[in-house]
């Protein structure tokens, strides 16, 4: 059975993929809620399949398979063909199942939308591009999902396209994307001339044949460009945090399971390339690293309690990126797991809080809501211990091996885990922070708003992820590395782990730096007077910067928006109107000044026409006459 | 004094000369018209003496043809020329310069 579902592999793409088109043609027609289940149970179908095909894959008997579905692009080498090998199954074993999770969330959370099927259709079509985009065999389809991946996420952000907010958001996503696809095009194009395919048989197979050093670094810097758009990295993060103005599933399913976890993937999935090129994967470290710091600080400032949970994404996917610079890909793509739960889960839980805060979203608004709800307390409380790295919880495992690795590589990487450190205590002060103003404390609502817990079809995708969060590390541990075996085949050589009583005191090190954040989040803000009072004293200017995070947007918008719209203006108003519309006009000016002056020759008197025929003939004739002949 | 095909063509250009003053001086559109197959006919008789002096019946052939299309243009002209002149209670070809530049 696992022999057919491998064989048919294409049959994971395909389910949501049927769900989307039925979704959109006979969606409005079903309605409420088929249209959620039907979704729903696509992409659960797409998850069971996958599952089967995985298990041959899991039992290590079988590691390595190619489907060719159909020709495609044959001369490039880009087939519809799908790769069947660890790293591509437990991909879409987290794509499916935690979008799974998210499908079924949304049922509730979309209840009473008169948008809903086409919620569904957009989800299972994101599902679908995800997939594709994970269980490509070249680079070629592997763009095809990428992109789609790009439109889905513009589609699904400014889902409620009415508000100018969510319209401008959705197409900043797109906008910054195109640019980080700008590169990661390049990139593809250089493969392209160095190995004449794009299929990953030739390339990763041993591309040292073939890139030499300097090609290696560039490719890899070109593909790391695209993967800053995709995942969100300094400098083209600043889609992700305007990107909650979709509904809080989409944004579950974005900062989760799909699009920003596709440039993690891609580096881990090209990991033979990054092996060649200290240099770029130095850079991917380093680029990770900065990123998790730069957002942590920027988290502990807002009160949006979105919009810390999106920097807070950024932040960790820095870990990722730090983790699969640092040659760690298993590490990384651990933590892109890990985070998949807990970051889904504390997602789905903003969701539930904002359902029952009727939309609110200020921090400083709420507290106290432990008792109103208490399963989404509780699982909130396990997701915080999880994303602040807490044993024995997910985060933790998956935290502490980028860390570690990160450390045992030496010299540099040094300092890119001090800077890890310092985040890890950030991370665990803002998570604490959003924790306790939400649910501990006194109540600090607004007149009239009655909290209450979600429905059941939220609540149990909370519970399945919050059990996710809890254990779901433990496939990965210093003592059994299960992961680390399962995913080795299909990566580059792999960094080391310390071991020993290094291993101990690096991770003592960073419980004790995740402890301390909590406590003084926890000292600050579980009181009765929960105010920023001490930051806006103490550090004013700085502070006000971190919640305005750094005013970057302003910052680009003079660098980059301003000019641009300016060049567009130029074009259209300069360009266009005198230069292109001058030559047309230009050339119909003068046929008509020709025209008006040959205009009189027509006079409209018969004899002049026949005279002038005459004097034609008779010249014509003295020609012939005079040179004897024609 | 044999009548040689010099003749014929002498009598052709004169015939050929009178019609194309007569477009050109004329006013009249019957009278143009008069004219234009005036010199149709200066050109079948060329045609004829060529053919007889060259004892081709060629010439003949196209003289046939000319005459199917002199009366074909007959009818439409003169058609045209009534209907003008229905309209306008004139024939001169002065007055019809409307689609003058």
């Amino acid at each position: 059975m696992a022999d057919f579902f491998i064989s048919h592999i294409w049959v994971v793409i395909l389910l949501p993929a049927l769900g989307a088109v039925f979704l959109h043609f006979f969606g409005r027609k079903i309605g409420e809620p088929w249209a959620g289940i039907i979704g729903s149970t696509m992409v659960g179908l797409s998850f069971l399949a996958g599952l089967f095909a995985a298990i041959p894959v899991l039992q290590g008997t079988s590691e390595h398979h190619v489907v060719t579905v159909f020709e495609w692009l044959s001369p490039v080498g880009a087939n519809a063909e799908l790769l069947w090998d660890p790293l591509s199954a437990f991909m879409v074993l987290i794509v499916t199942g935690v979008g799974f999770l998210i499908h079924v969330y949304s049922i509730g959370y979309m209840h009473g939308d008169e948008r809903f099927a086409r919620f569904f259709t957009y989800l299972n079509l994101f599902v679908t591009s995800m997939l594709t985009l994970v269980l490509a065999n070249n680079f070629g389809l592997m763009f095809v999902g990428w992109e789609m991946v790009g439109l889905c996420s513009y589609l699904l952000i400014s889902f409620y396209y009415t508000k100018p907010s969510a319209a401008a958001a959705g197409k900043k996503a797109f906008i910054v994307n195109r640019i980080g696809d700008f590169g990661f095009l390049i990139g593809l194009m250089i493969i392209f001339s160095s190995f004449g395919t794009l299929s990953y048989s030739t390339v990763l197979n041993d591309p040292g044949k073939v890139l030499g050093a300097g090609a290696a670094t560039a490719v890899g810097l070109l593909l790391l460009i695209g993967a800053t758009g995709k995942s969100a990295q300094l400098p083209l993060y600043v889609w992700l945090p305007d990107a909650m103005e979709g509904p809080s599933p989409v944004s579950a399913l974005i900062h989760a399971a799909t699009m920003v976890t596709a440039g993690v993937f891609m580096i881990a999935r090209t990991s033979a390339i990054y092996g060649l090129s200290p240099v770029a994967s130095g850079v991917v470290a380093t680029i990770g690293a900065f990123t998790a710091f730069y957002a942590a600080t920027i988290a502990m400032a807002q009160t949006d309690a979105k919009r810390i949970l999106a920097y807070s994404t950024i932040s960790q996917i820095g870990y990722m990126i730090l983790g699969v610079g640092s040659a760690a890909y298993v590490a990384g793509v651990f933590h892109l797991m890990t985070h998949a739960f807990f970051k889904a889960l504390l997602f789905l839980g903003a969701g539930a809080v904002m359902h029952g805060m009727s939309g609110n979203l200020n921090i400083f608004k709420m507290g106290g809501l432990w008792s109103k709800m208490k399963v989404t307390g509780i699982t909130m409380a396990v997701a915080t211990l999880a994303i602040s790295g807490i044993p024995p919880f997910a985060g933790f495992w998956s935290k502490d091996d980028i860390l570690g690795k990160t450390f045992e590589r030496g010299g540099y990487y040094i300092f890119l885990w001090a800077i890890g450190l310092a985040a890890v205590a950030l991370t665990a002060f803002y998570m604490t922070r959003w924790f306790v103003l939400i649910f501990l404390g006194k109540p600090r609502w607004d007149e009239g708003i009655h909290p209450h817990e979600a429905p059941k079809t939220m609540t149990v995708p909370l519970m399945v992820l919050a059990f996710l969060a809890t254990f779901g590390g433990f496939i990965n541990t210093p003592w059994k590395p299960g992961l680390e075996h399962f995913l080795e085949p299909a990566l580059d050589h792999v960094a080391e782990a310390p071991a020993g009583g290094m291993a101990w005191l690096l991770s003592g090190i960073s419980v004790l730096v995740a402890l301390g954040g909590i406590f003084v989040a926890w000292r600050l803000y579980n009181r009765a007077d929960a105010t920023e009072e001490r930051w806006t004293t103490t550090i004013p200017s700085l502070w006000r910067r971190m919640g305005h995070a750094y005013y970057i947007d302003d910052v680009y918008g003079t660098l980059v928006v301003a000019p641009g719209k300016l060049l567009a203006a130029f074009s259209a108003f300069v360009f266009d109107k005198r230069i292109v519309d001058g030559a047309v006009n230009g050339v119909g000016a003068v046929v008509r000044r020709v025209a008006a002056s040959l205009r009189p020759l027509q006079t409209g008197y018969v004899r002049t026409y026949a005279l002038t025929i005459a004097a034609g003939a008779i010249g014509l004739i003295i020609w012939f006459l005079s040179t004897g002949g024609l | 004094m044999t009548v040689t095909a010099g003749w014929y063509m002498t009598l052709a250009a004169v015939l050929f000369g009178i019609g194309a003053i007569g477009i050109l001086v004329r006013r009249n559109a019957v009278v143009m018209f008069m004219c234009i197959e005036l010199m149709l006919n200066a050109v079948n008789l060329t045609f004829i003496a060529a053919g007889q002096q060259l004892h081709d019946l060629a010439g003949q052939l196209a003289v046939f043809f000319v005459l199917v299309v002199a009366a074909a243009e007959v009818v439409v002209g003169l058609a045209i020329i009534v209907a003008i002149f229905r309209n306008r209670k004139t024939a001169s070809v002065d007055e019809l310069h409307e689609m003058k530049g």
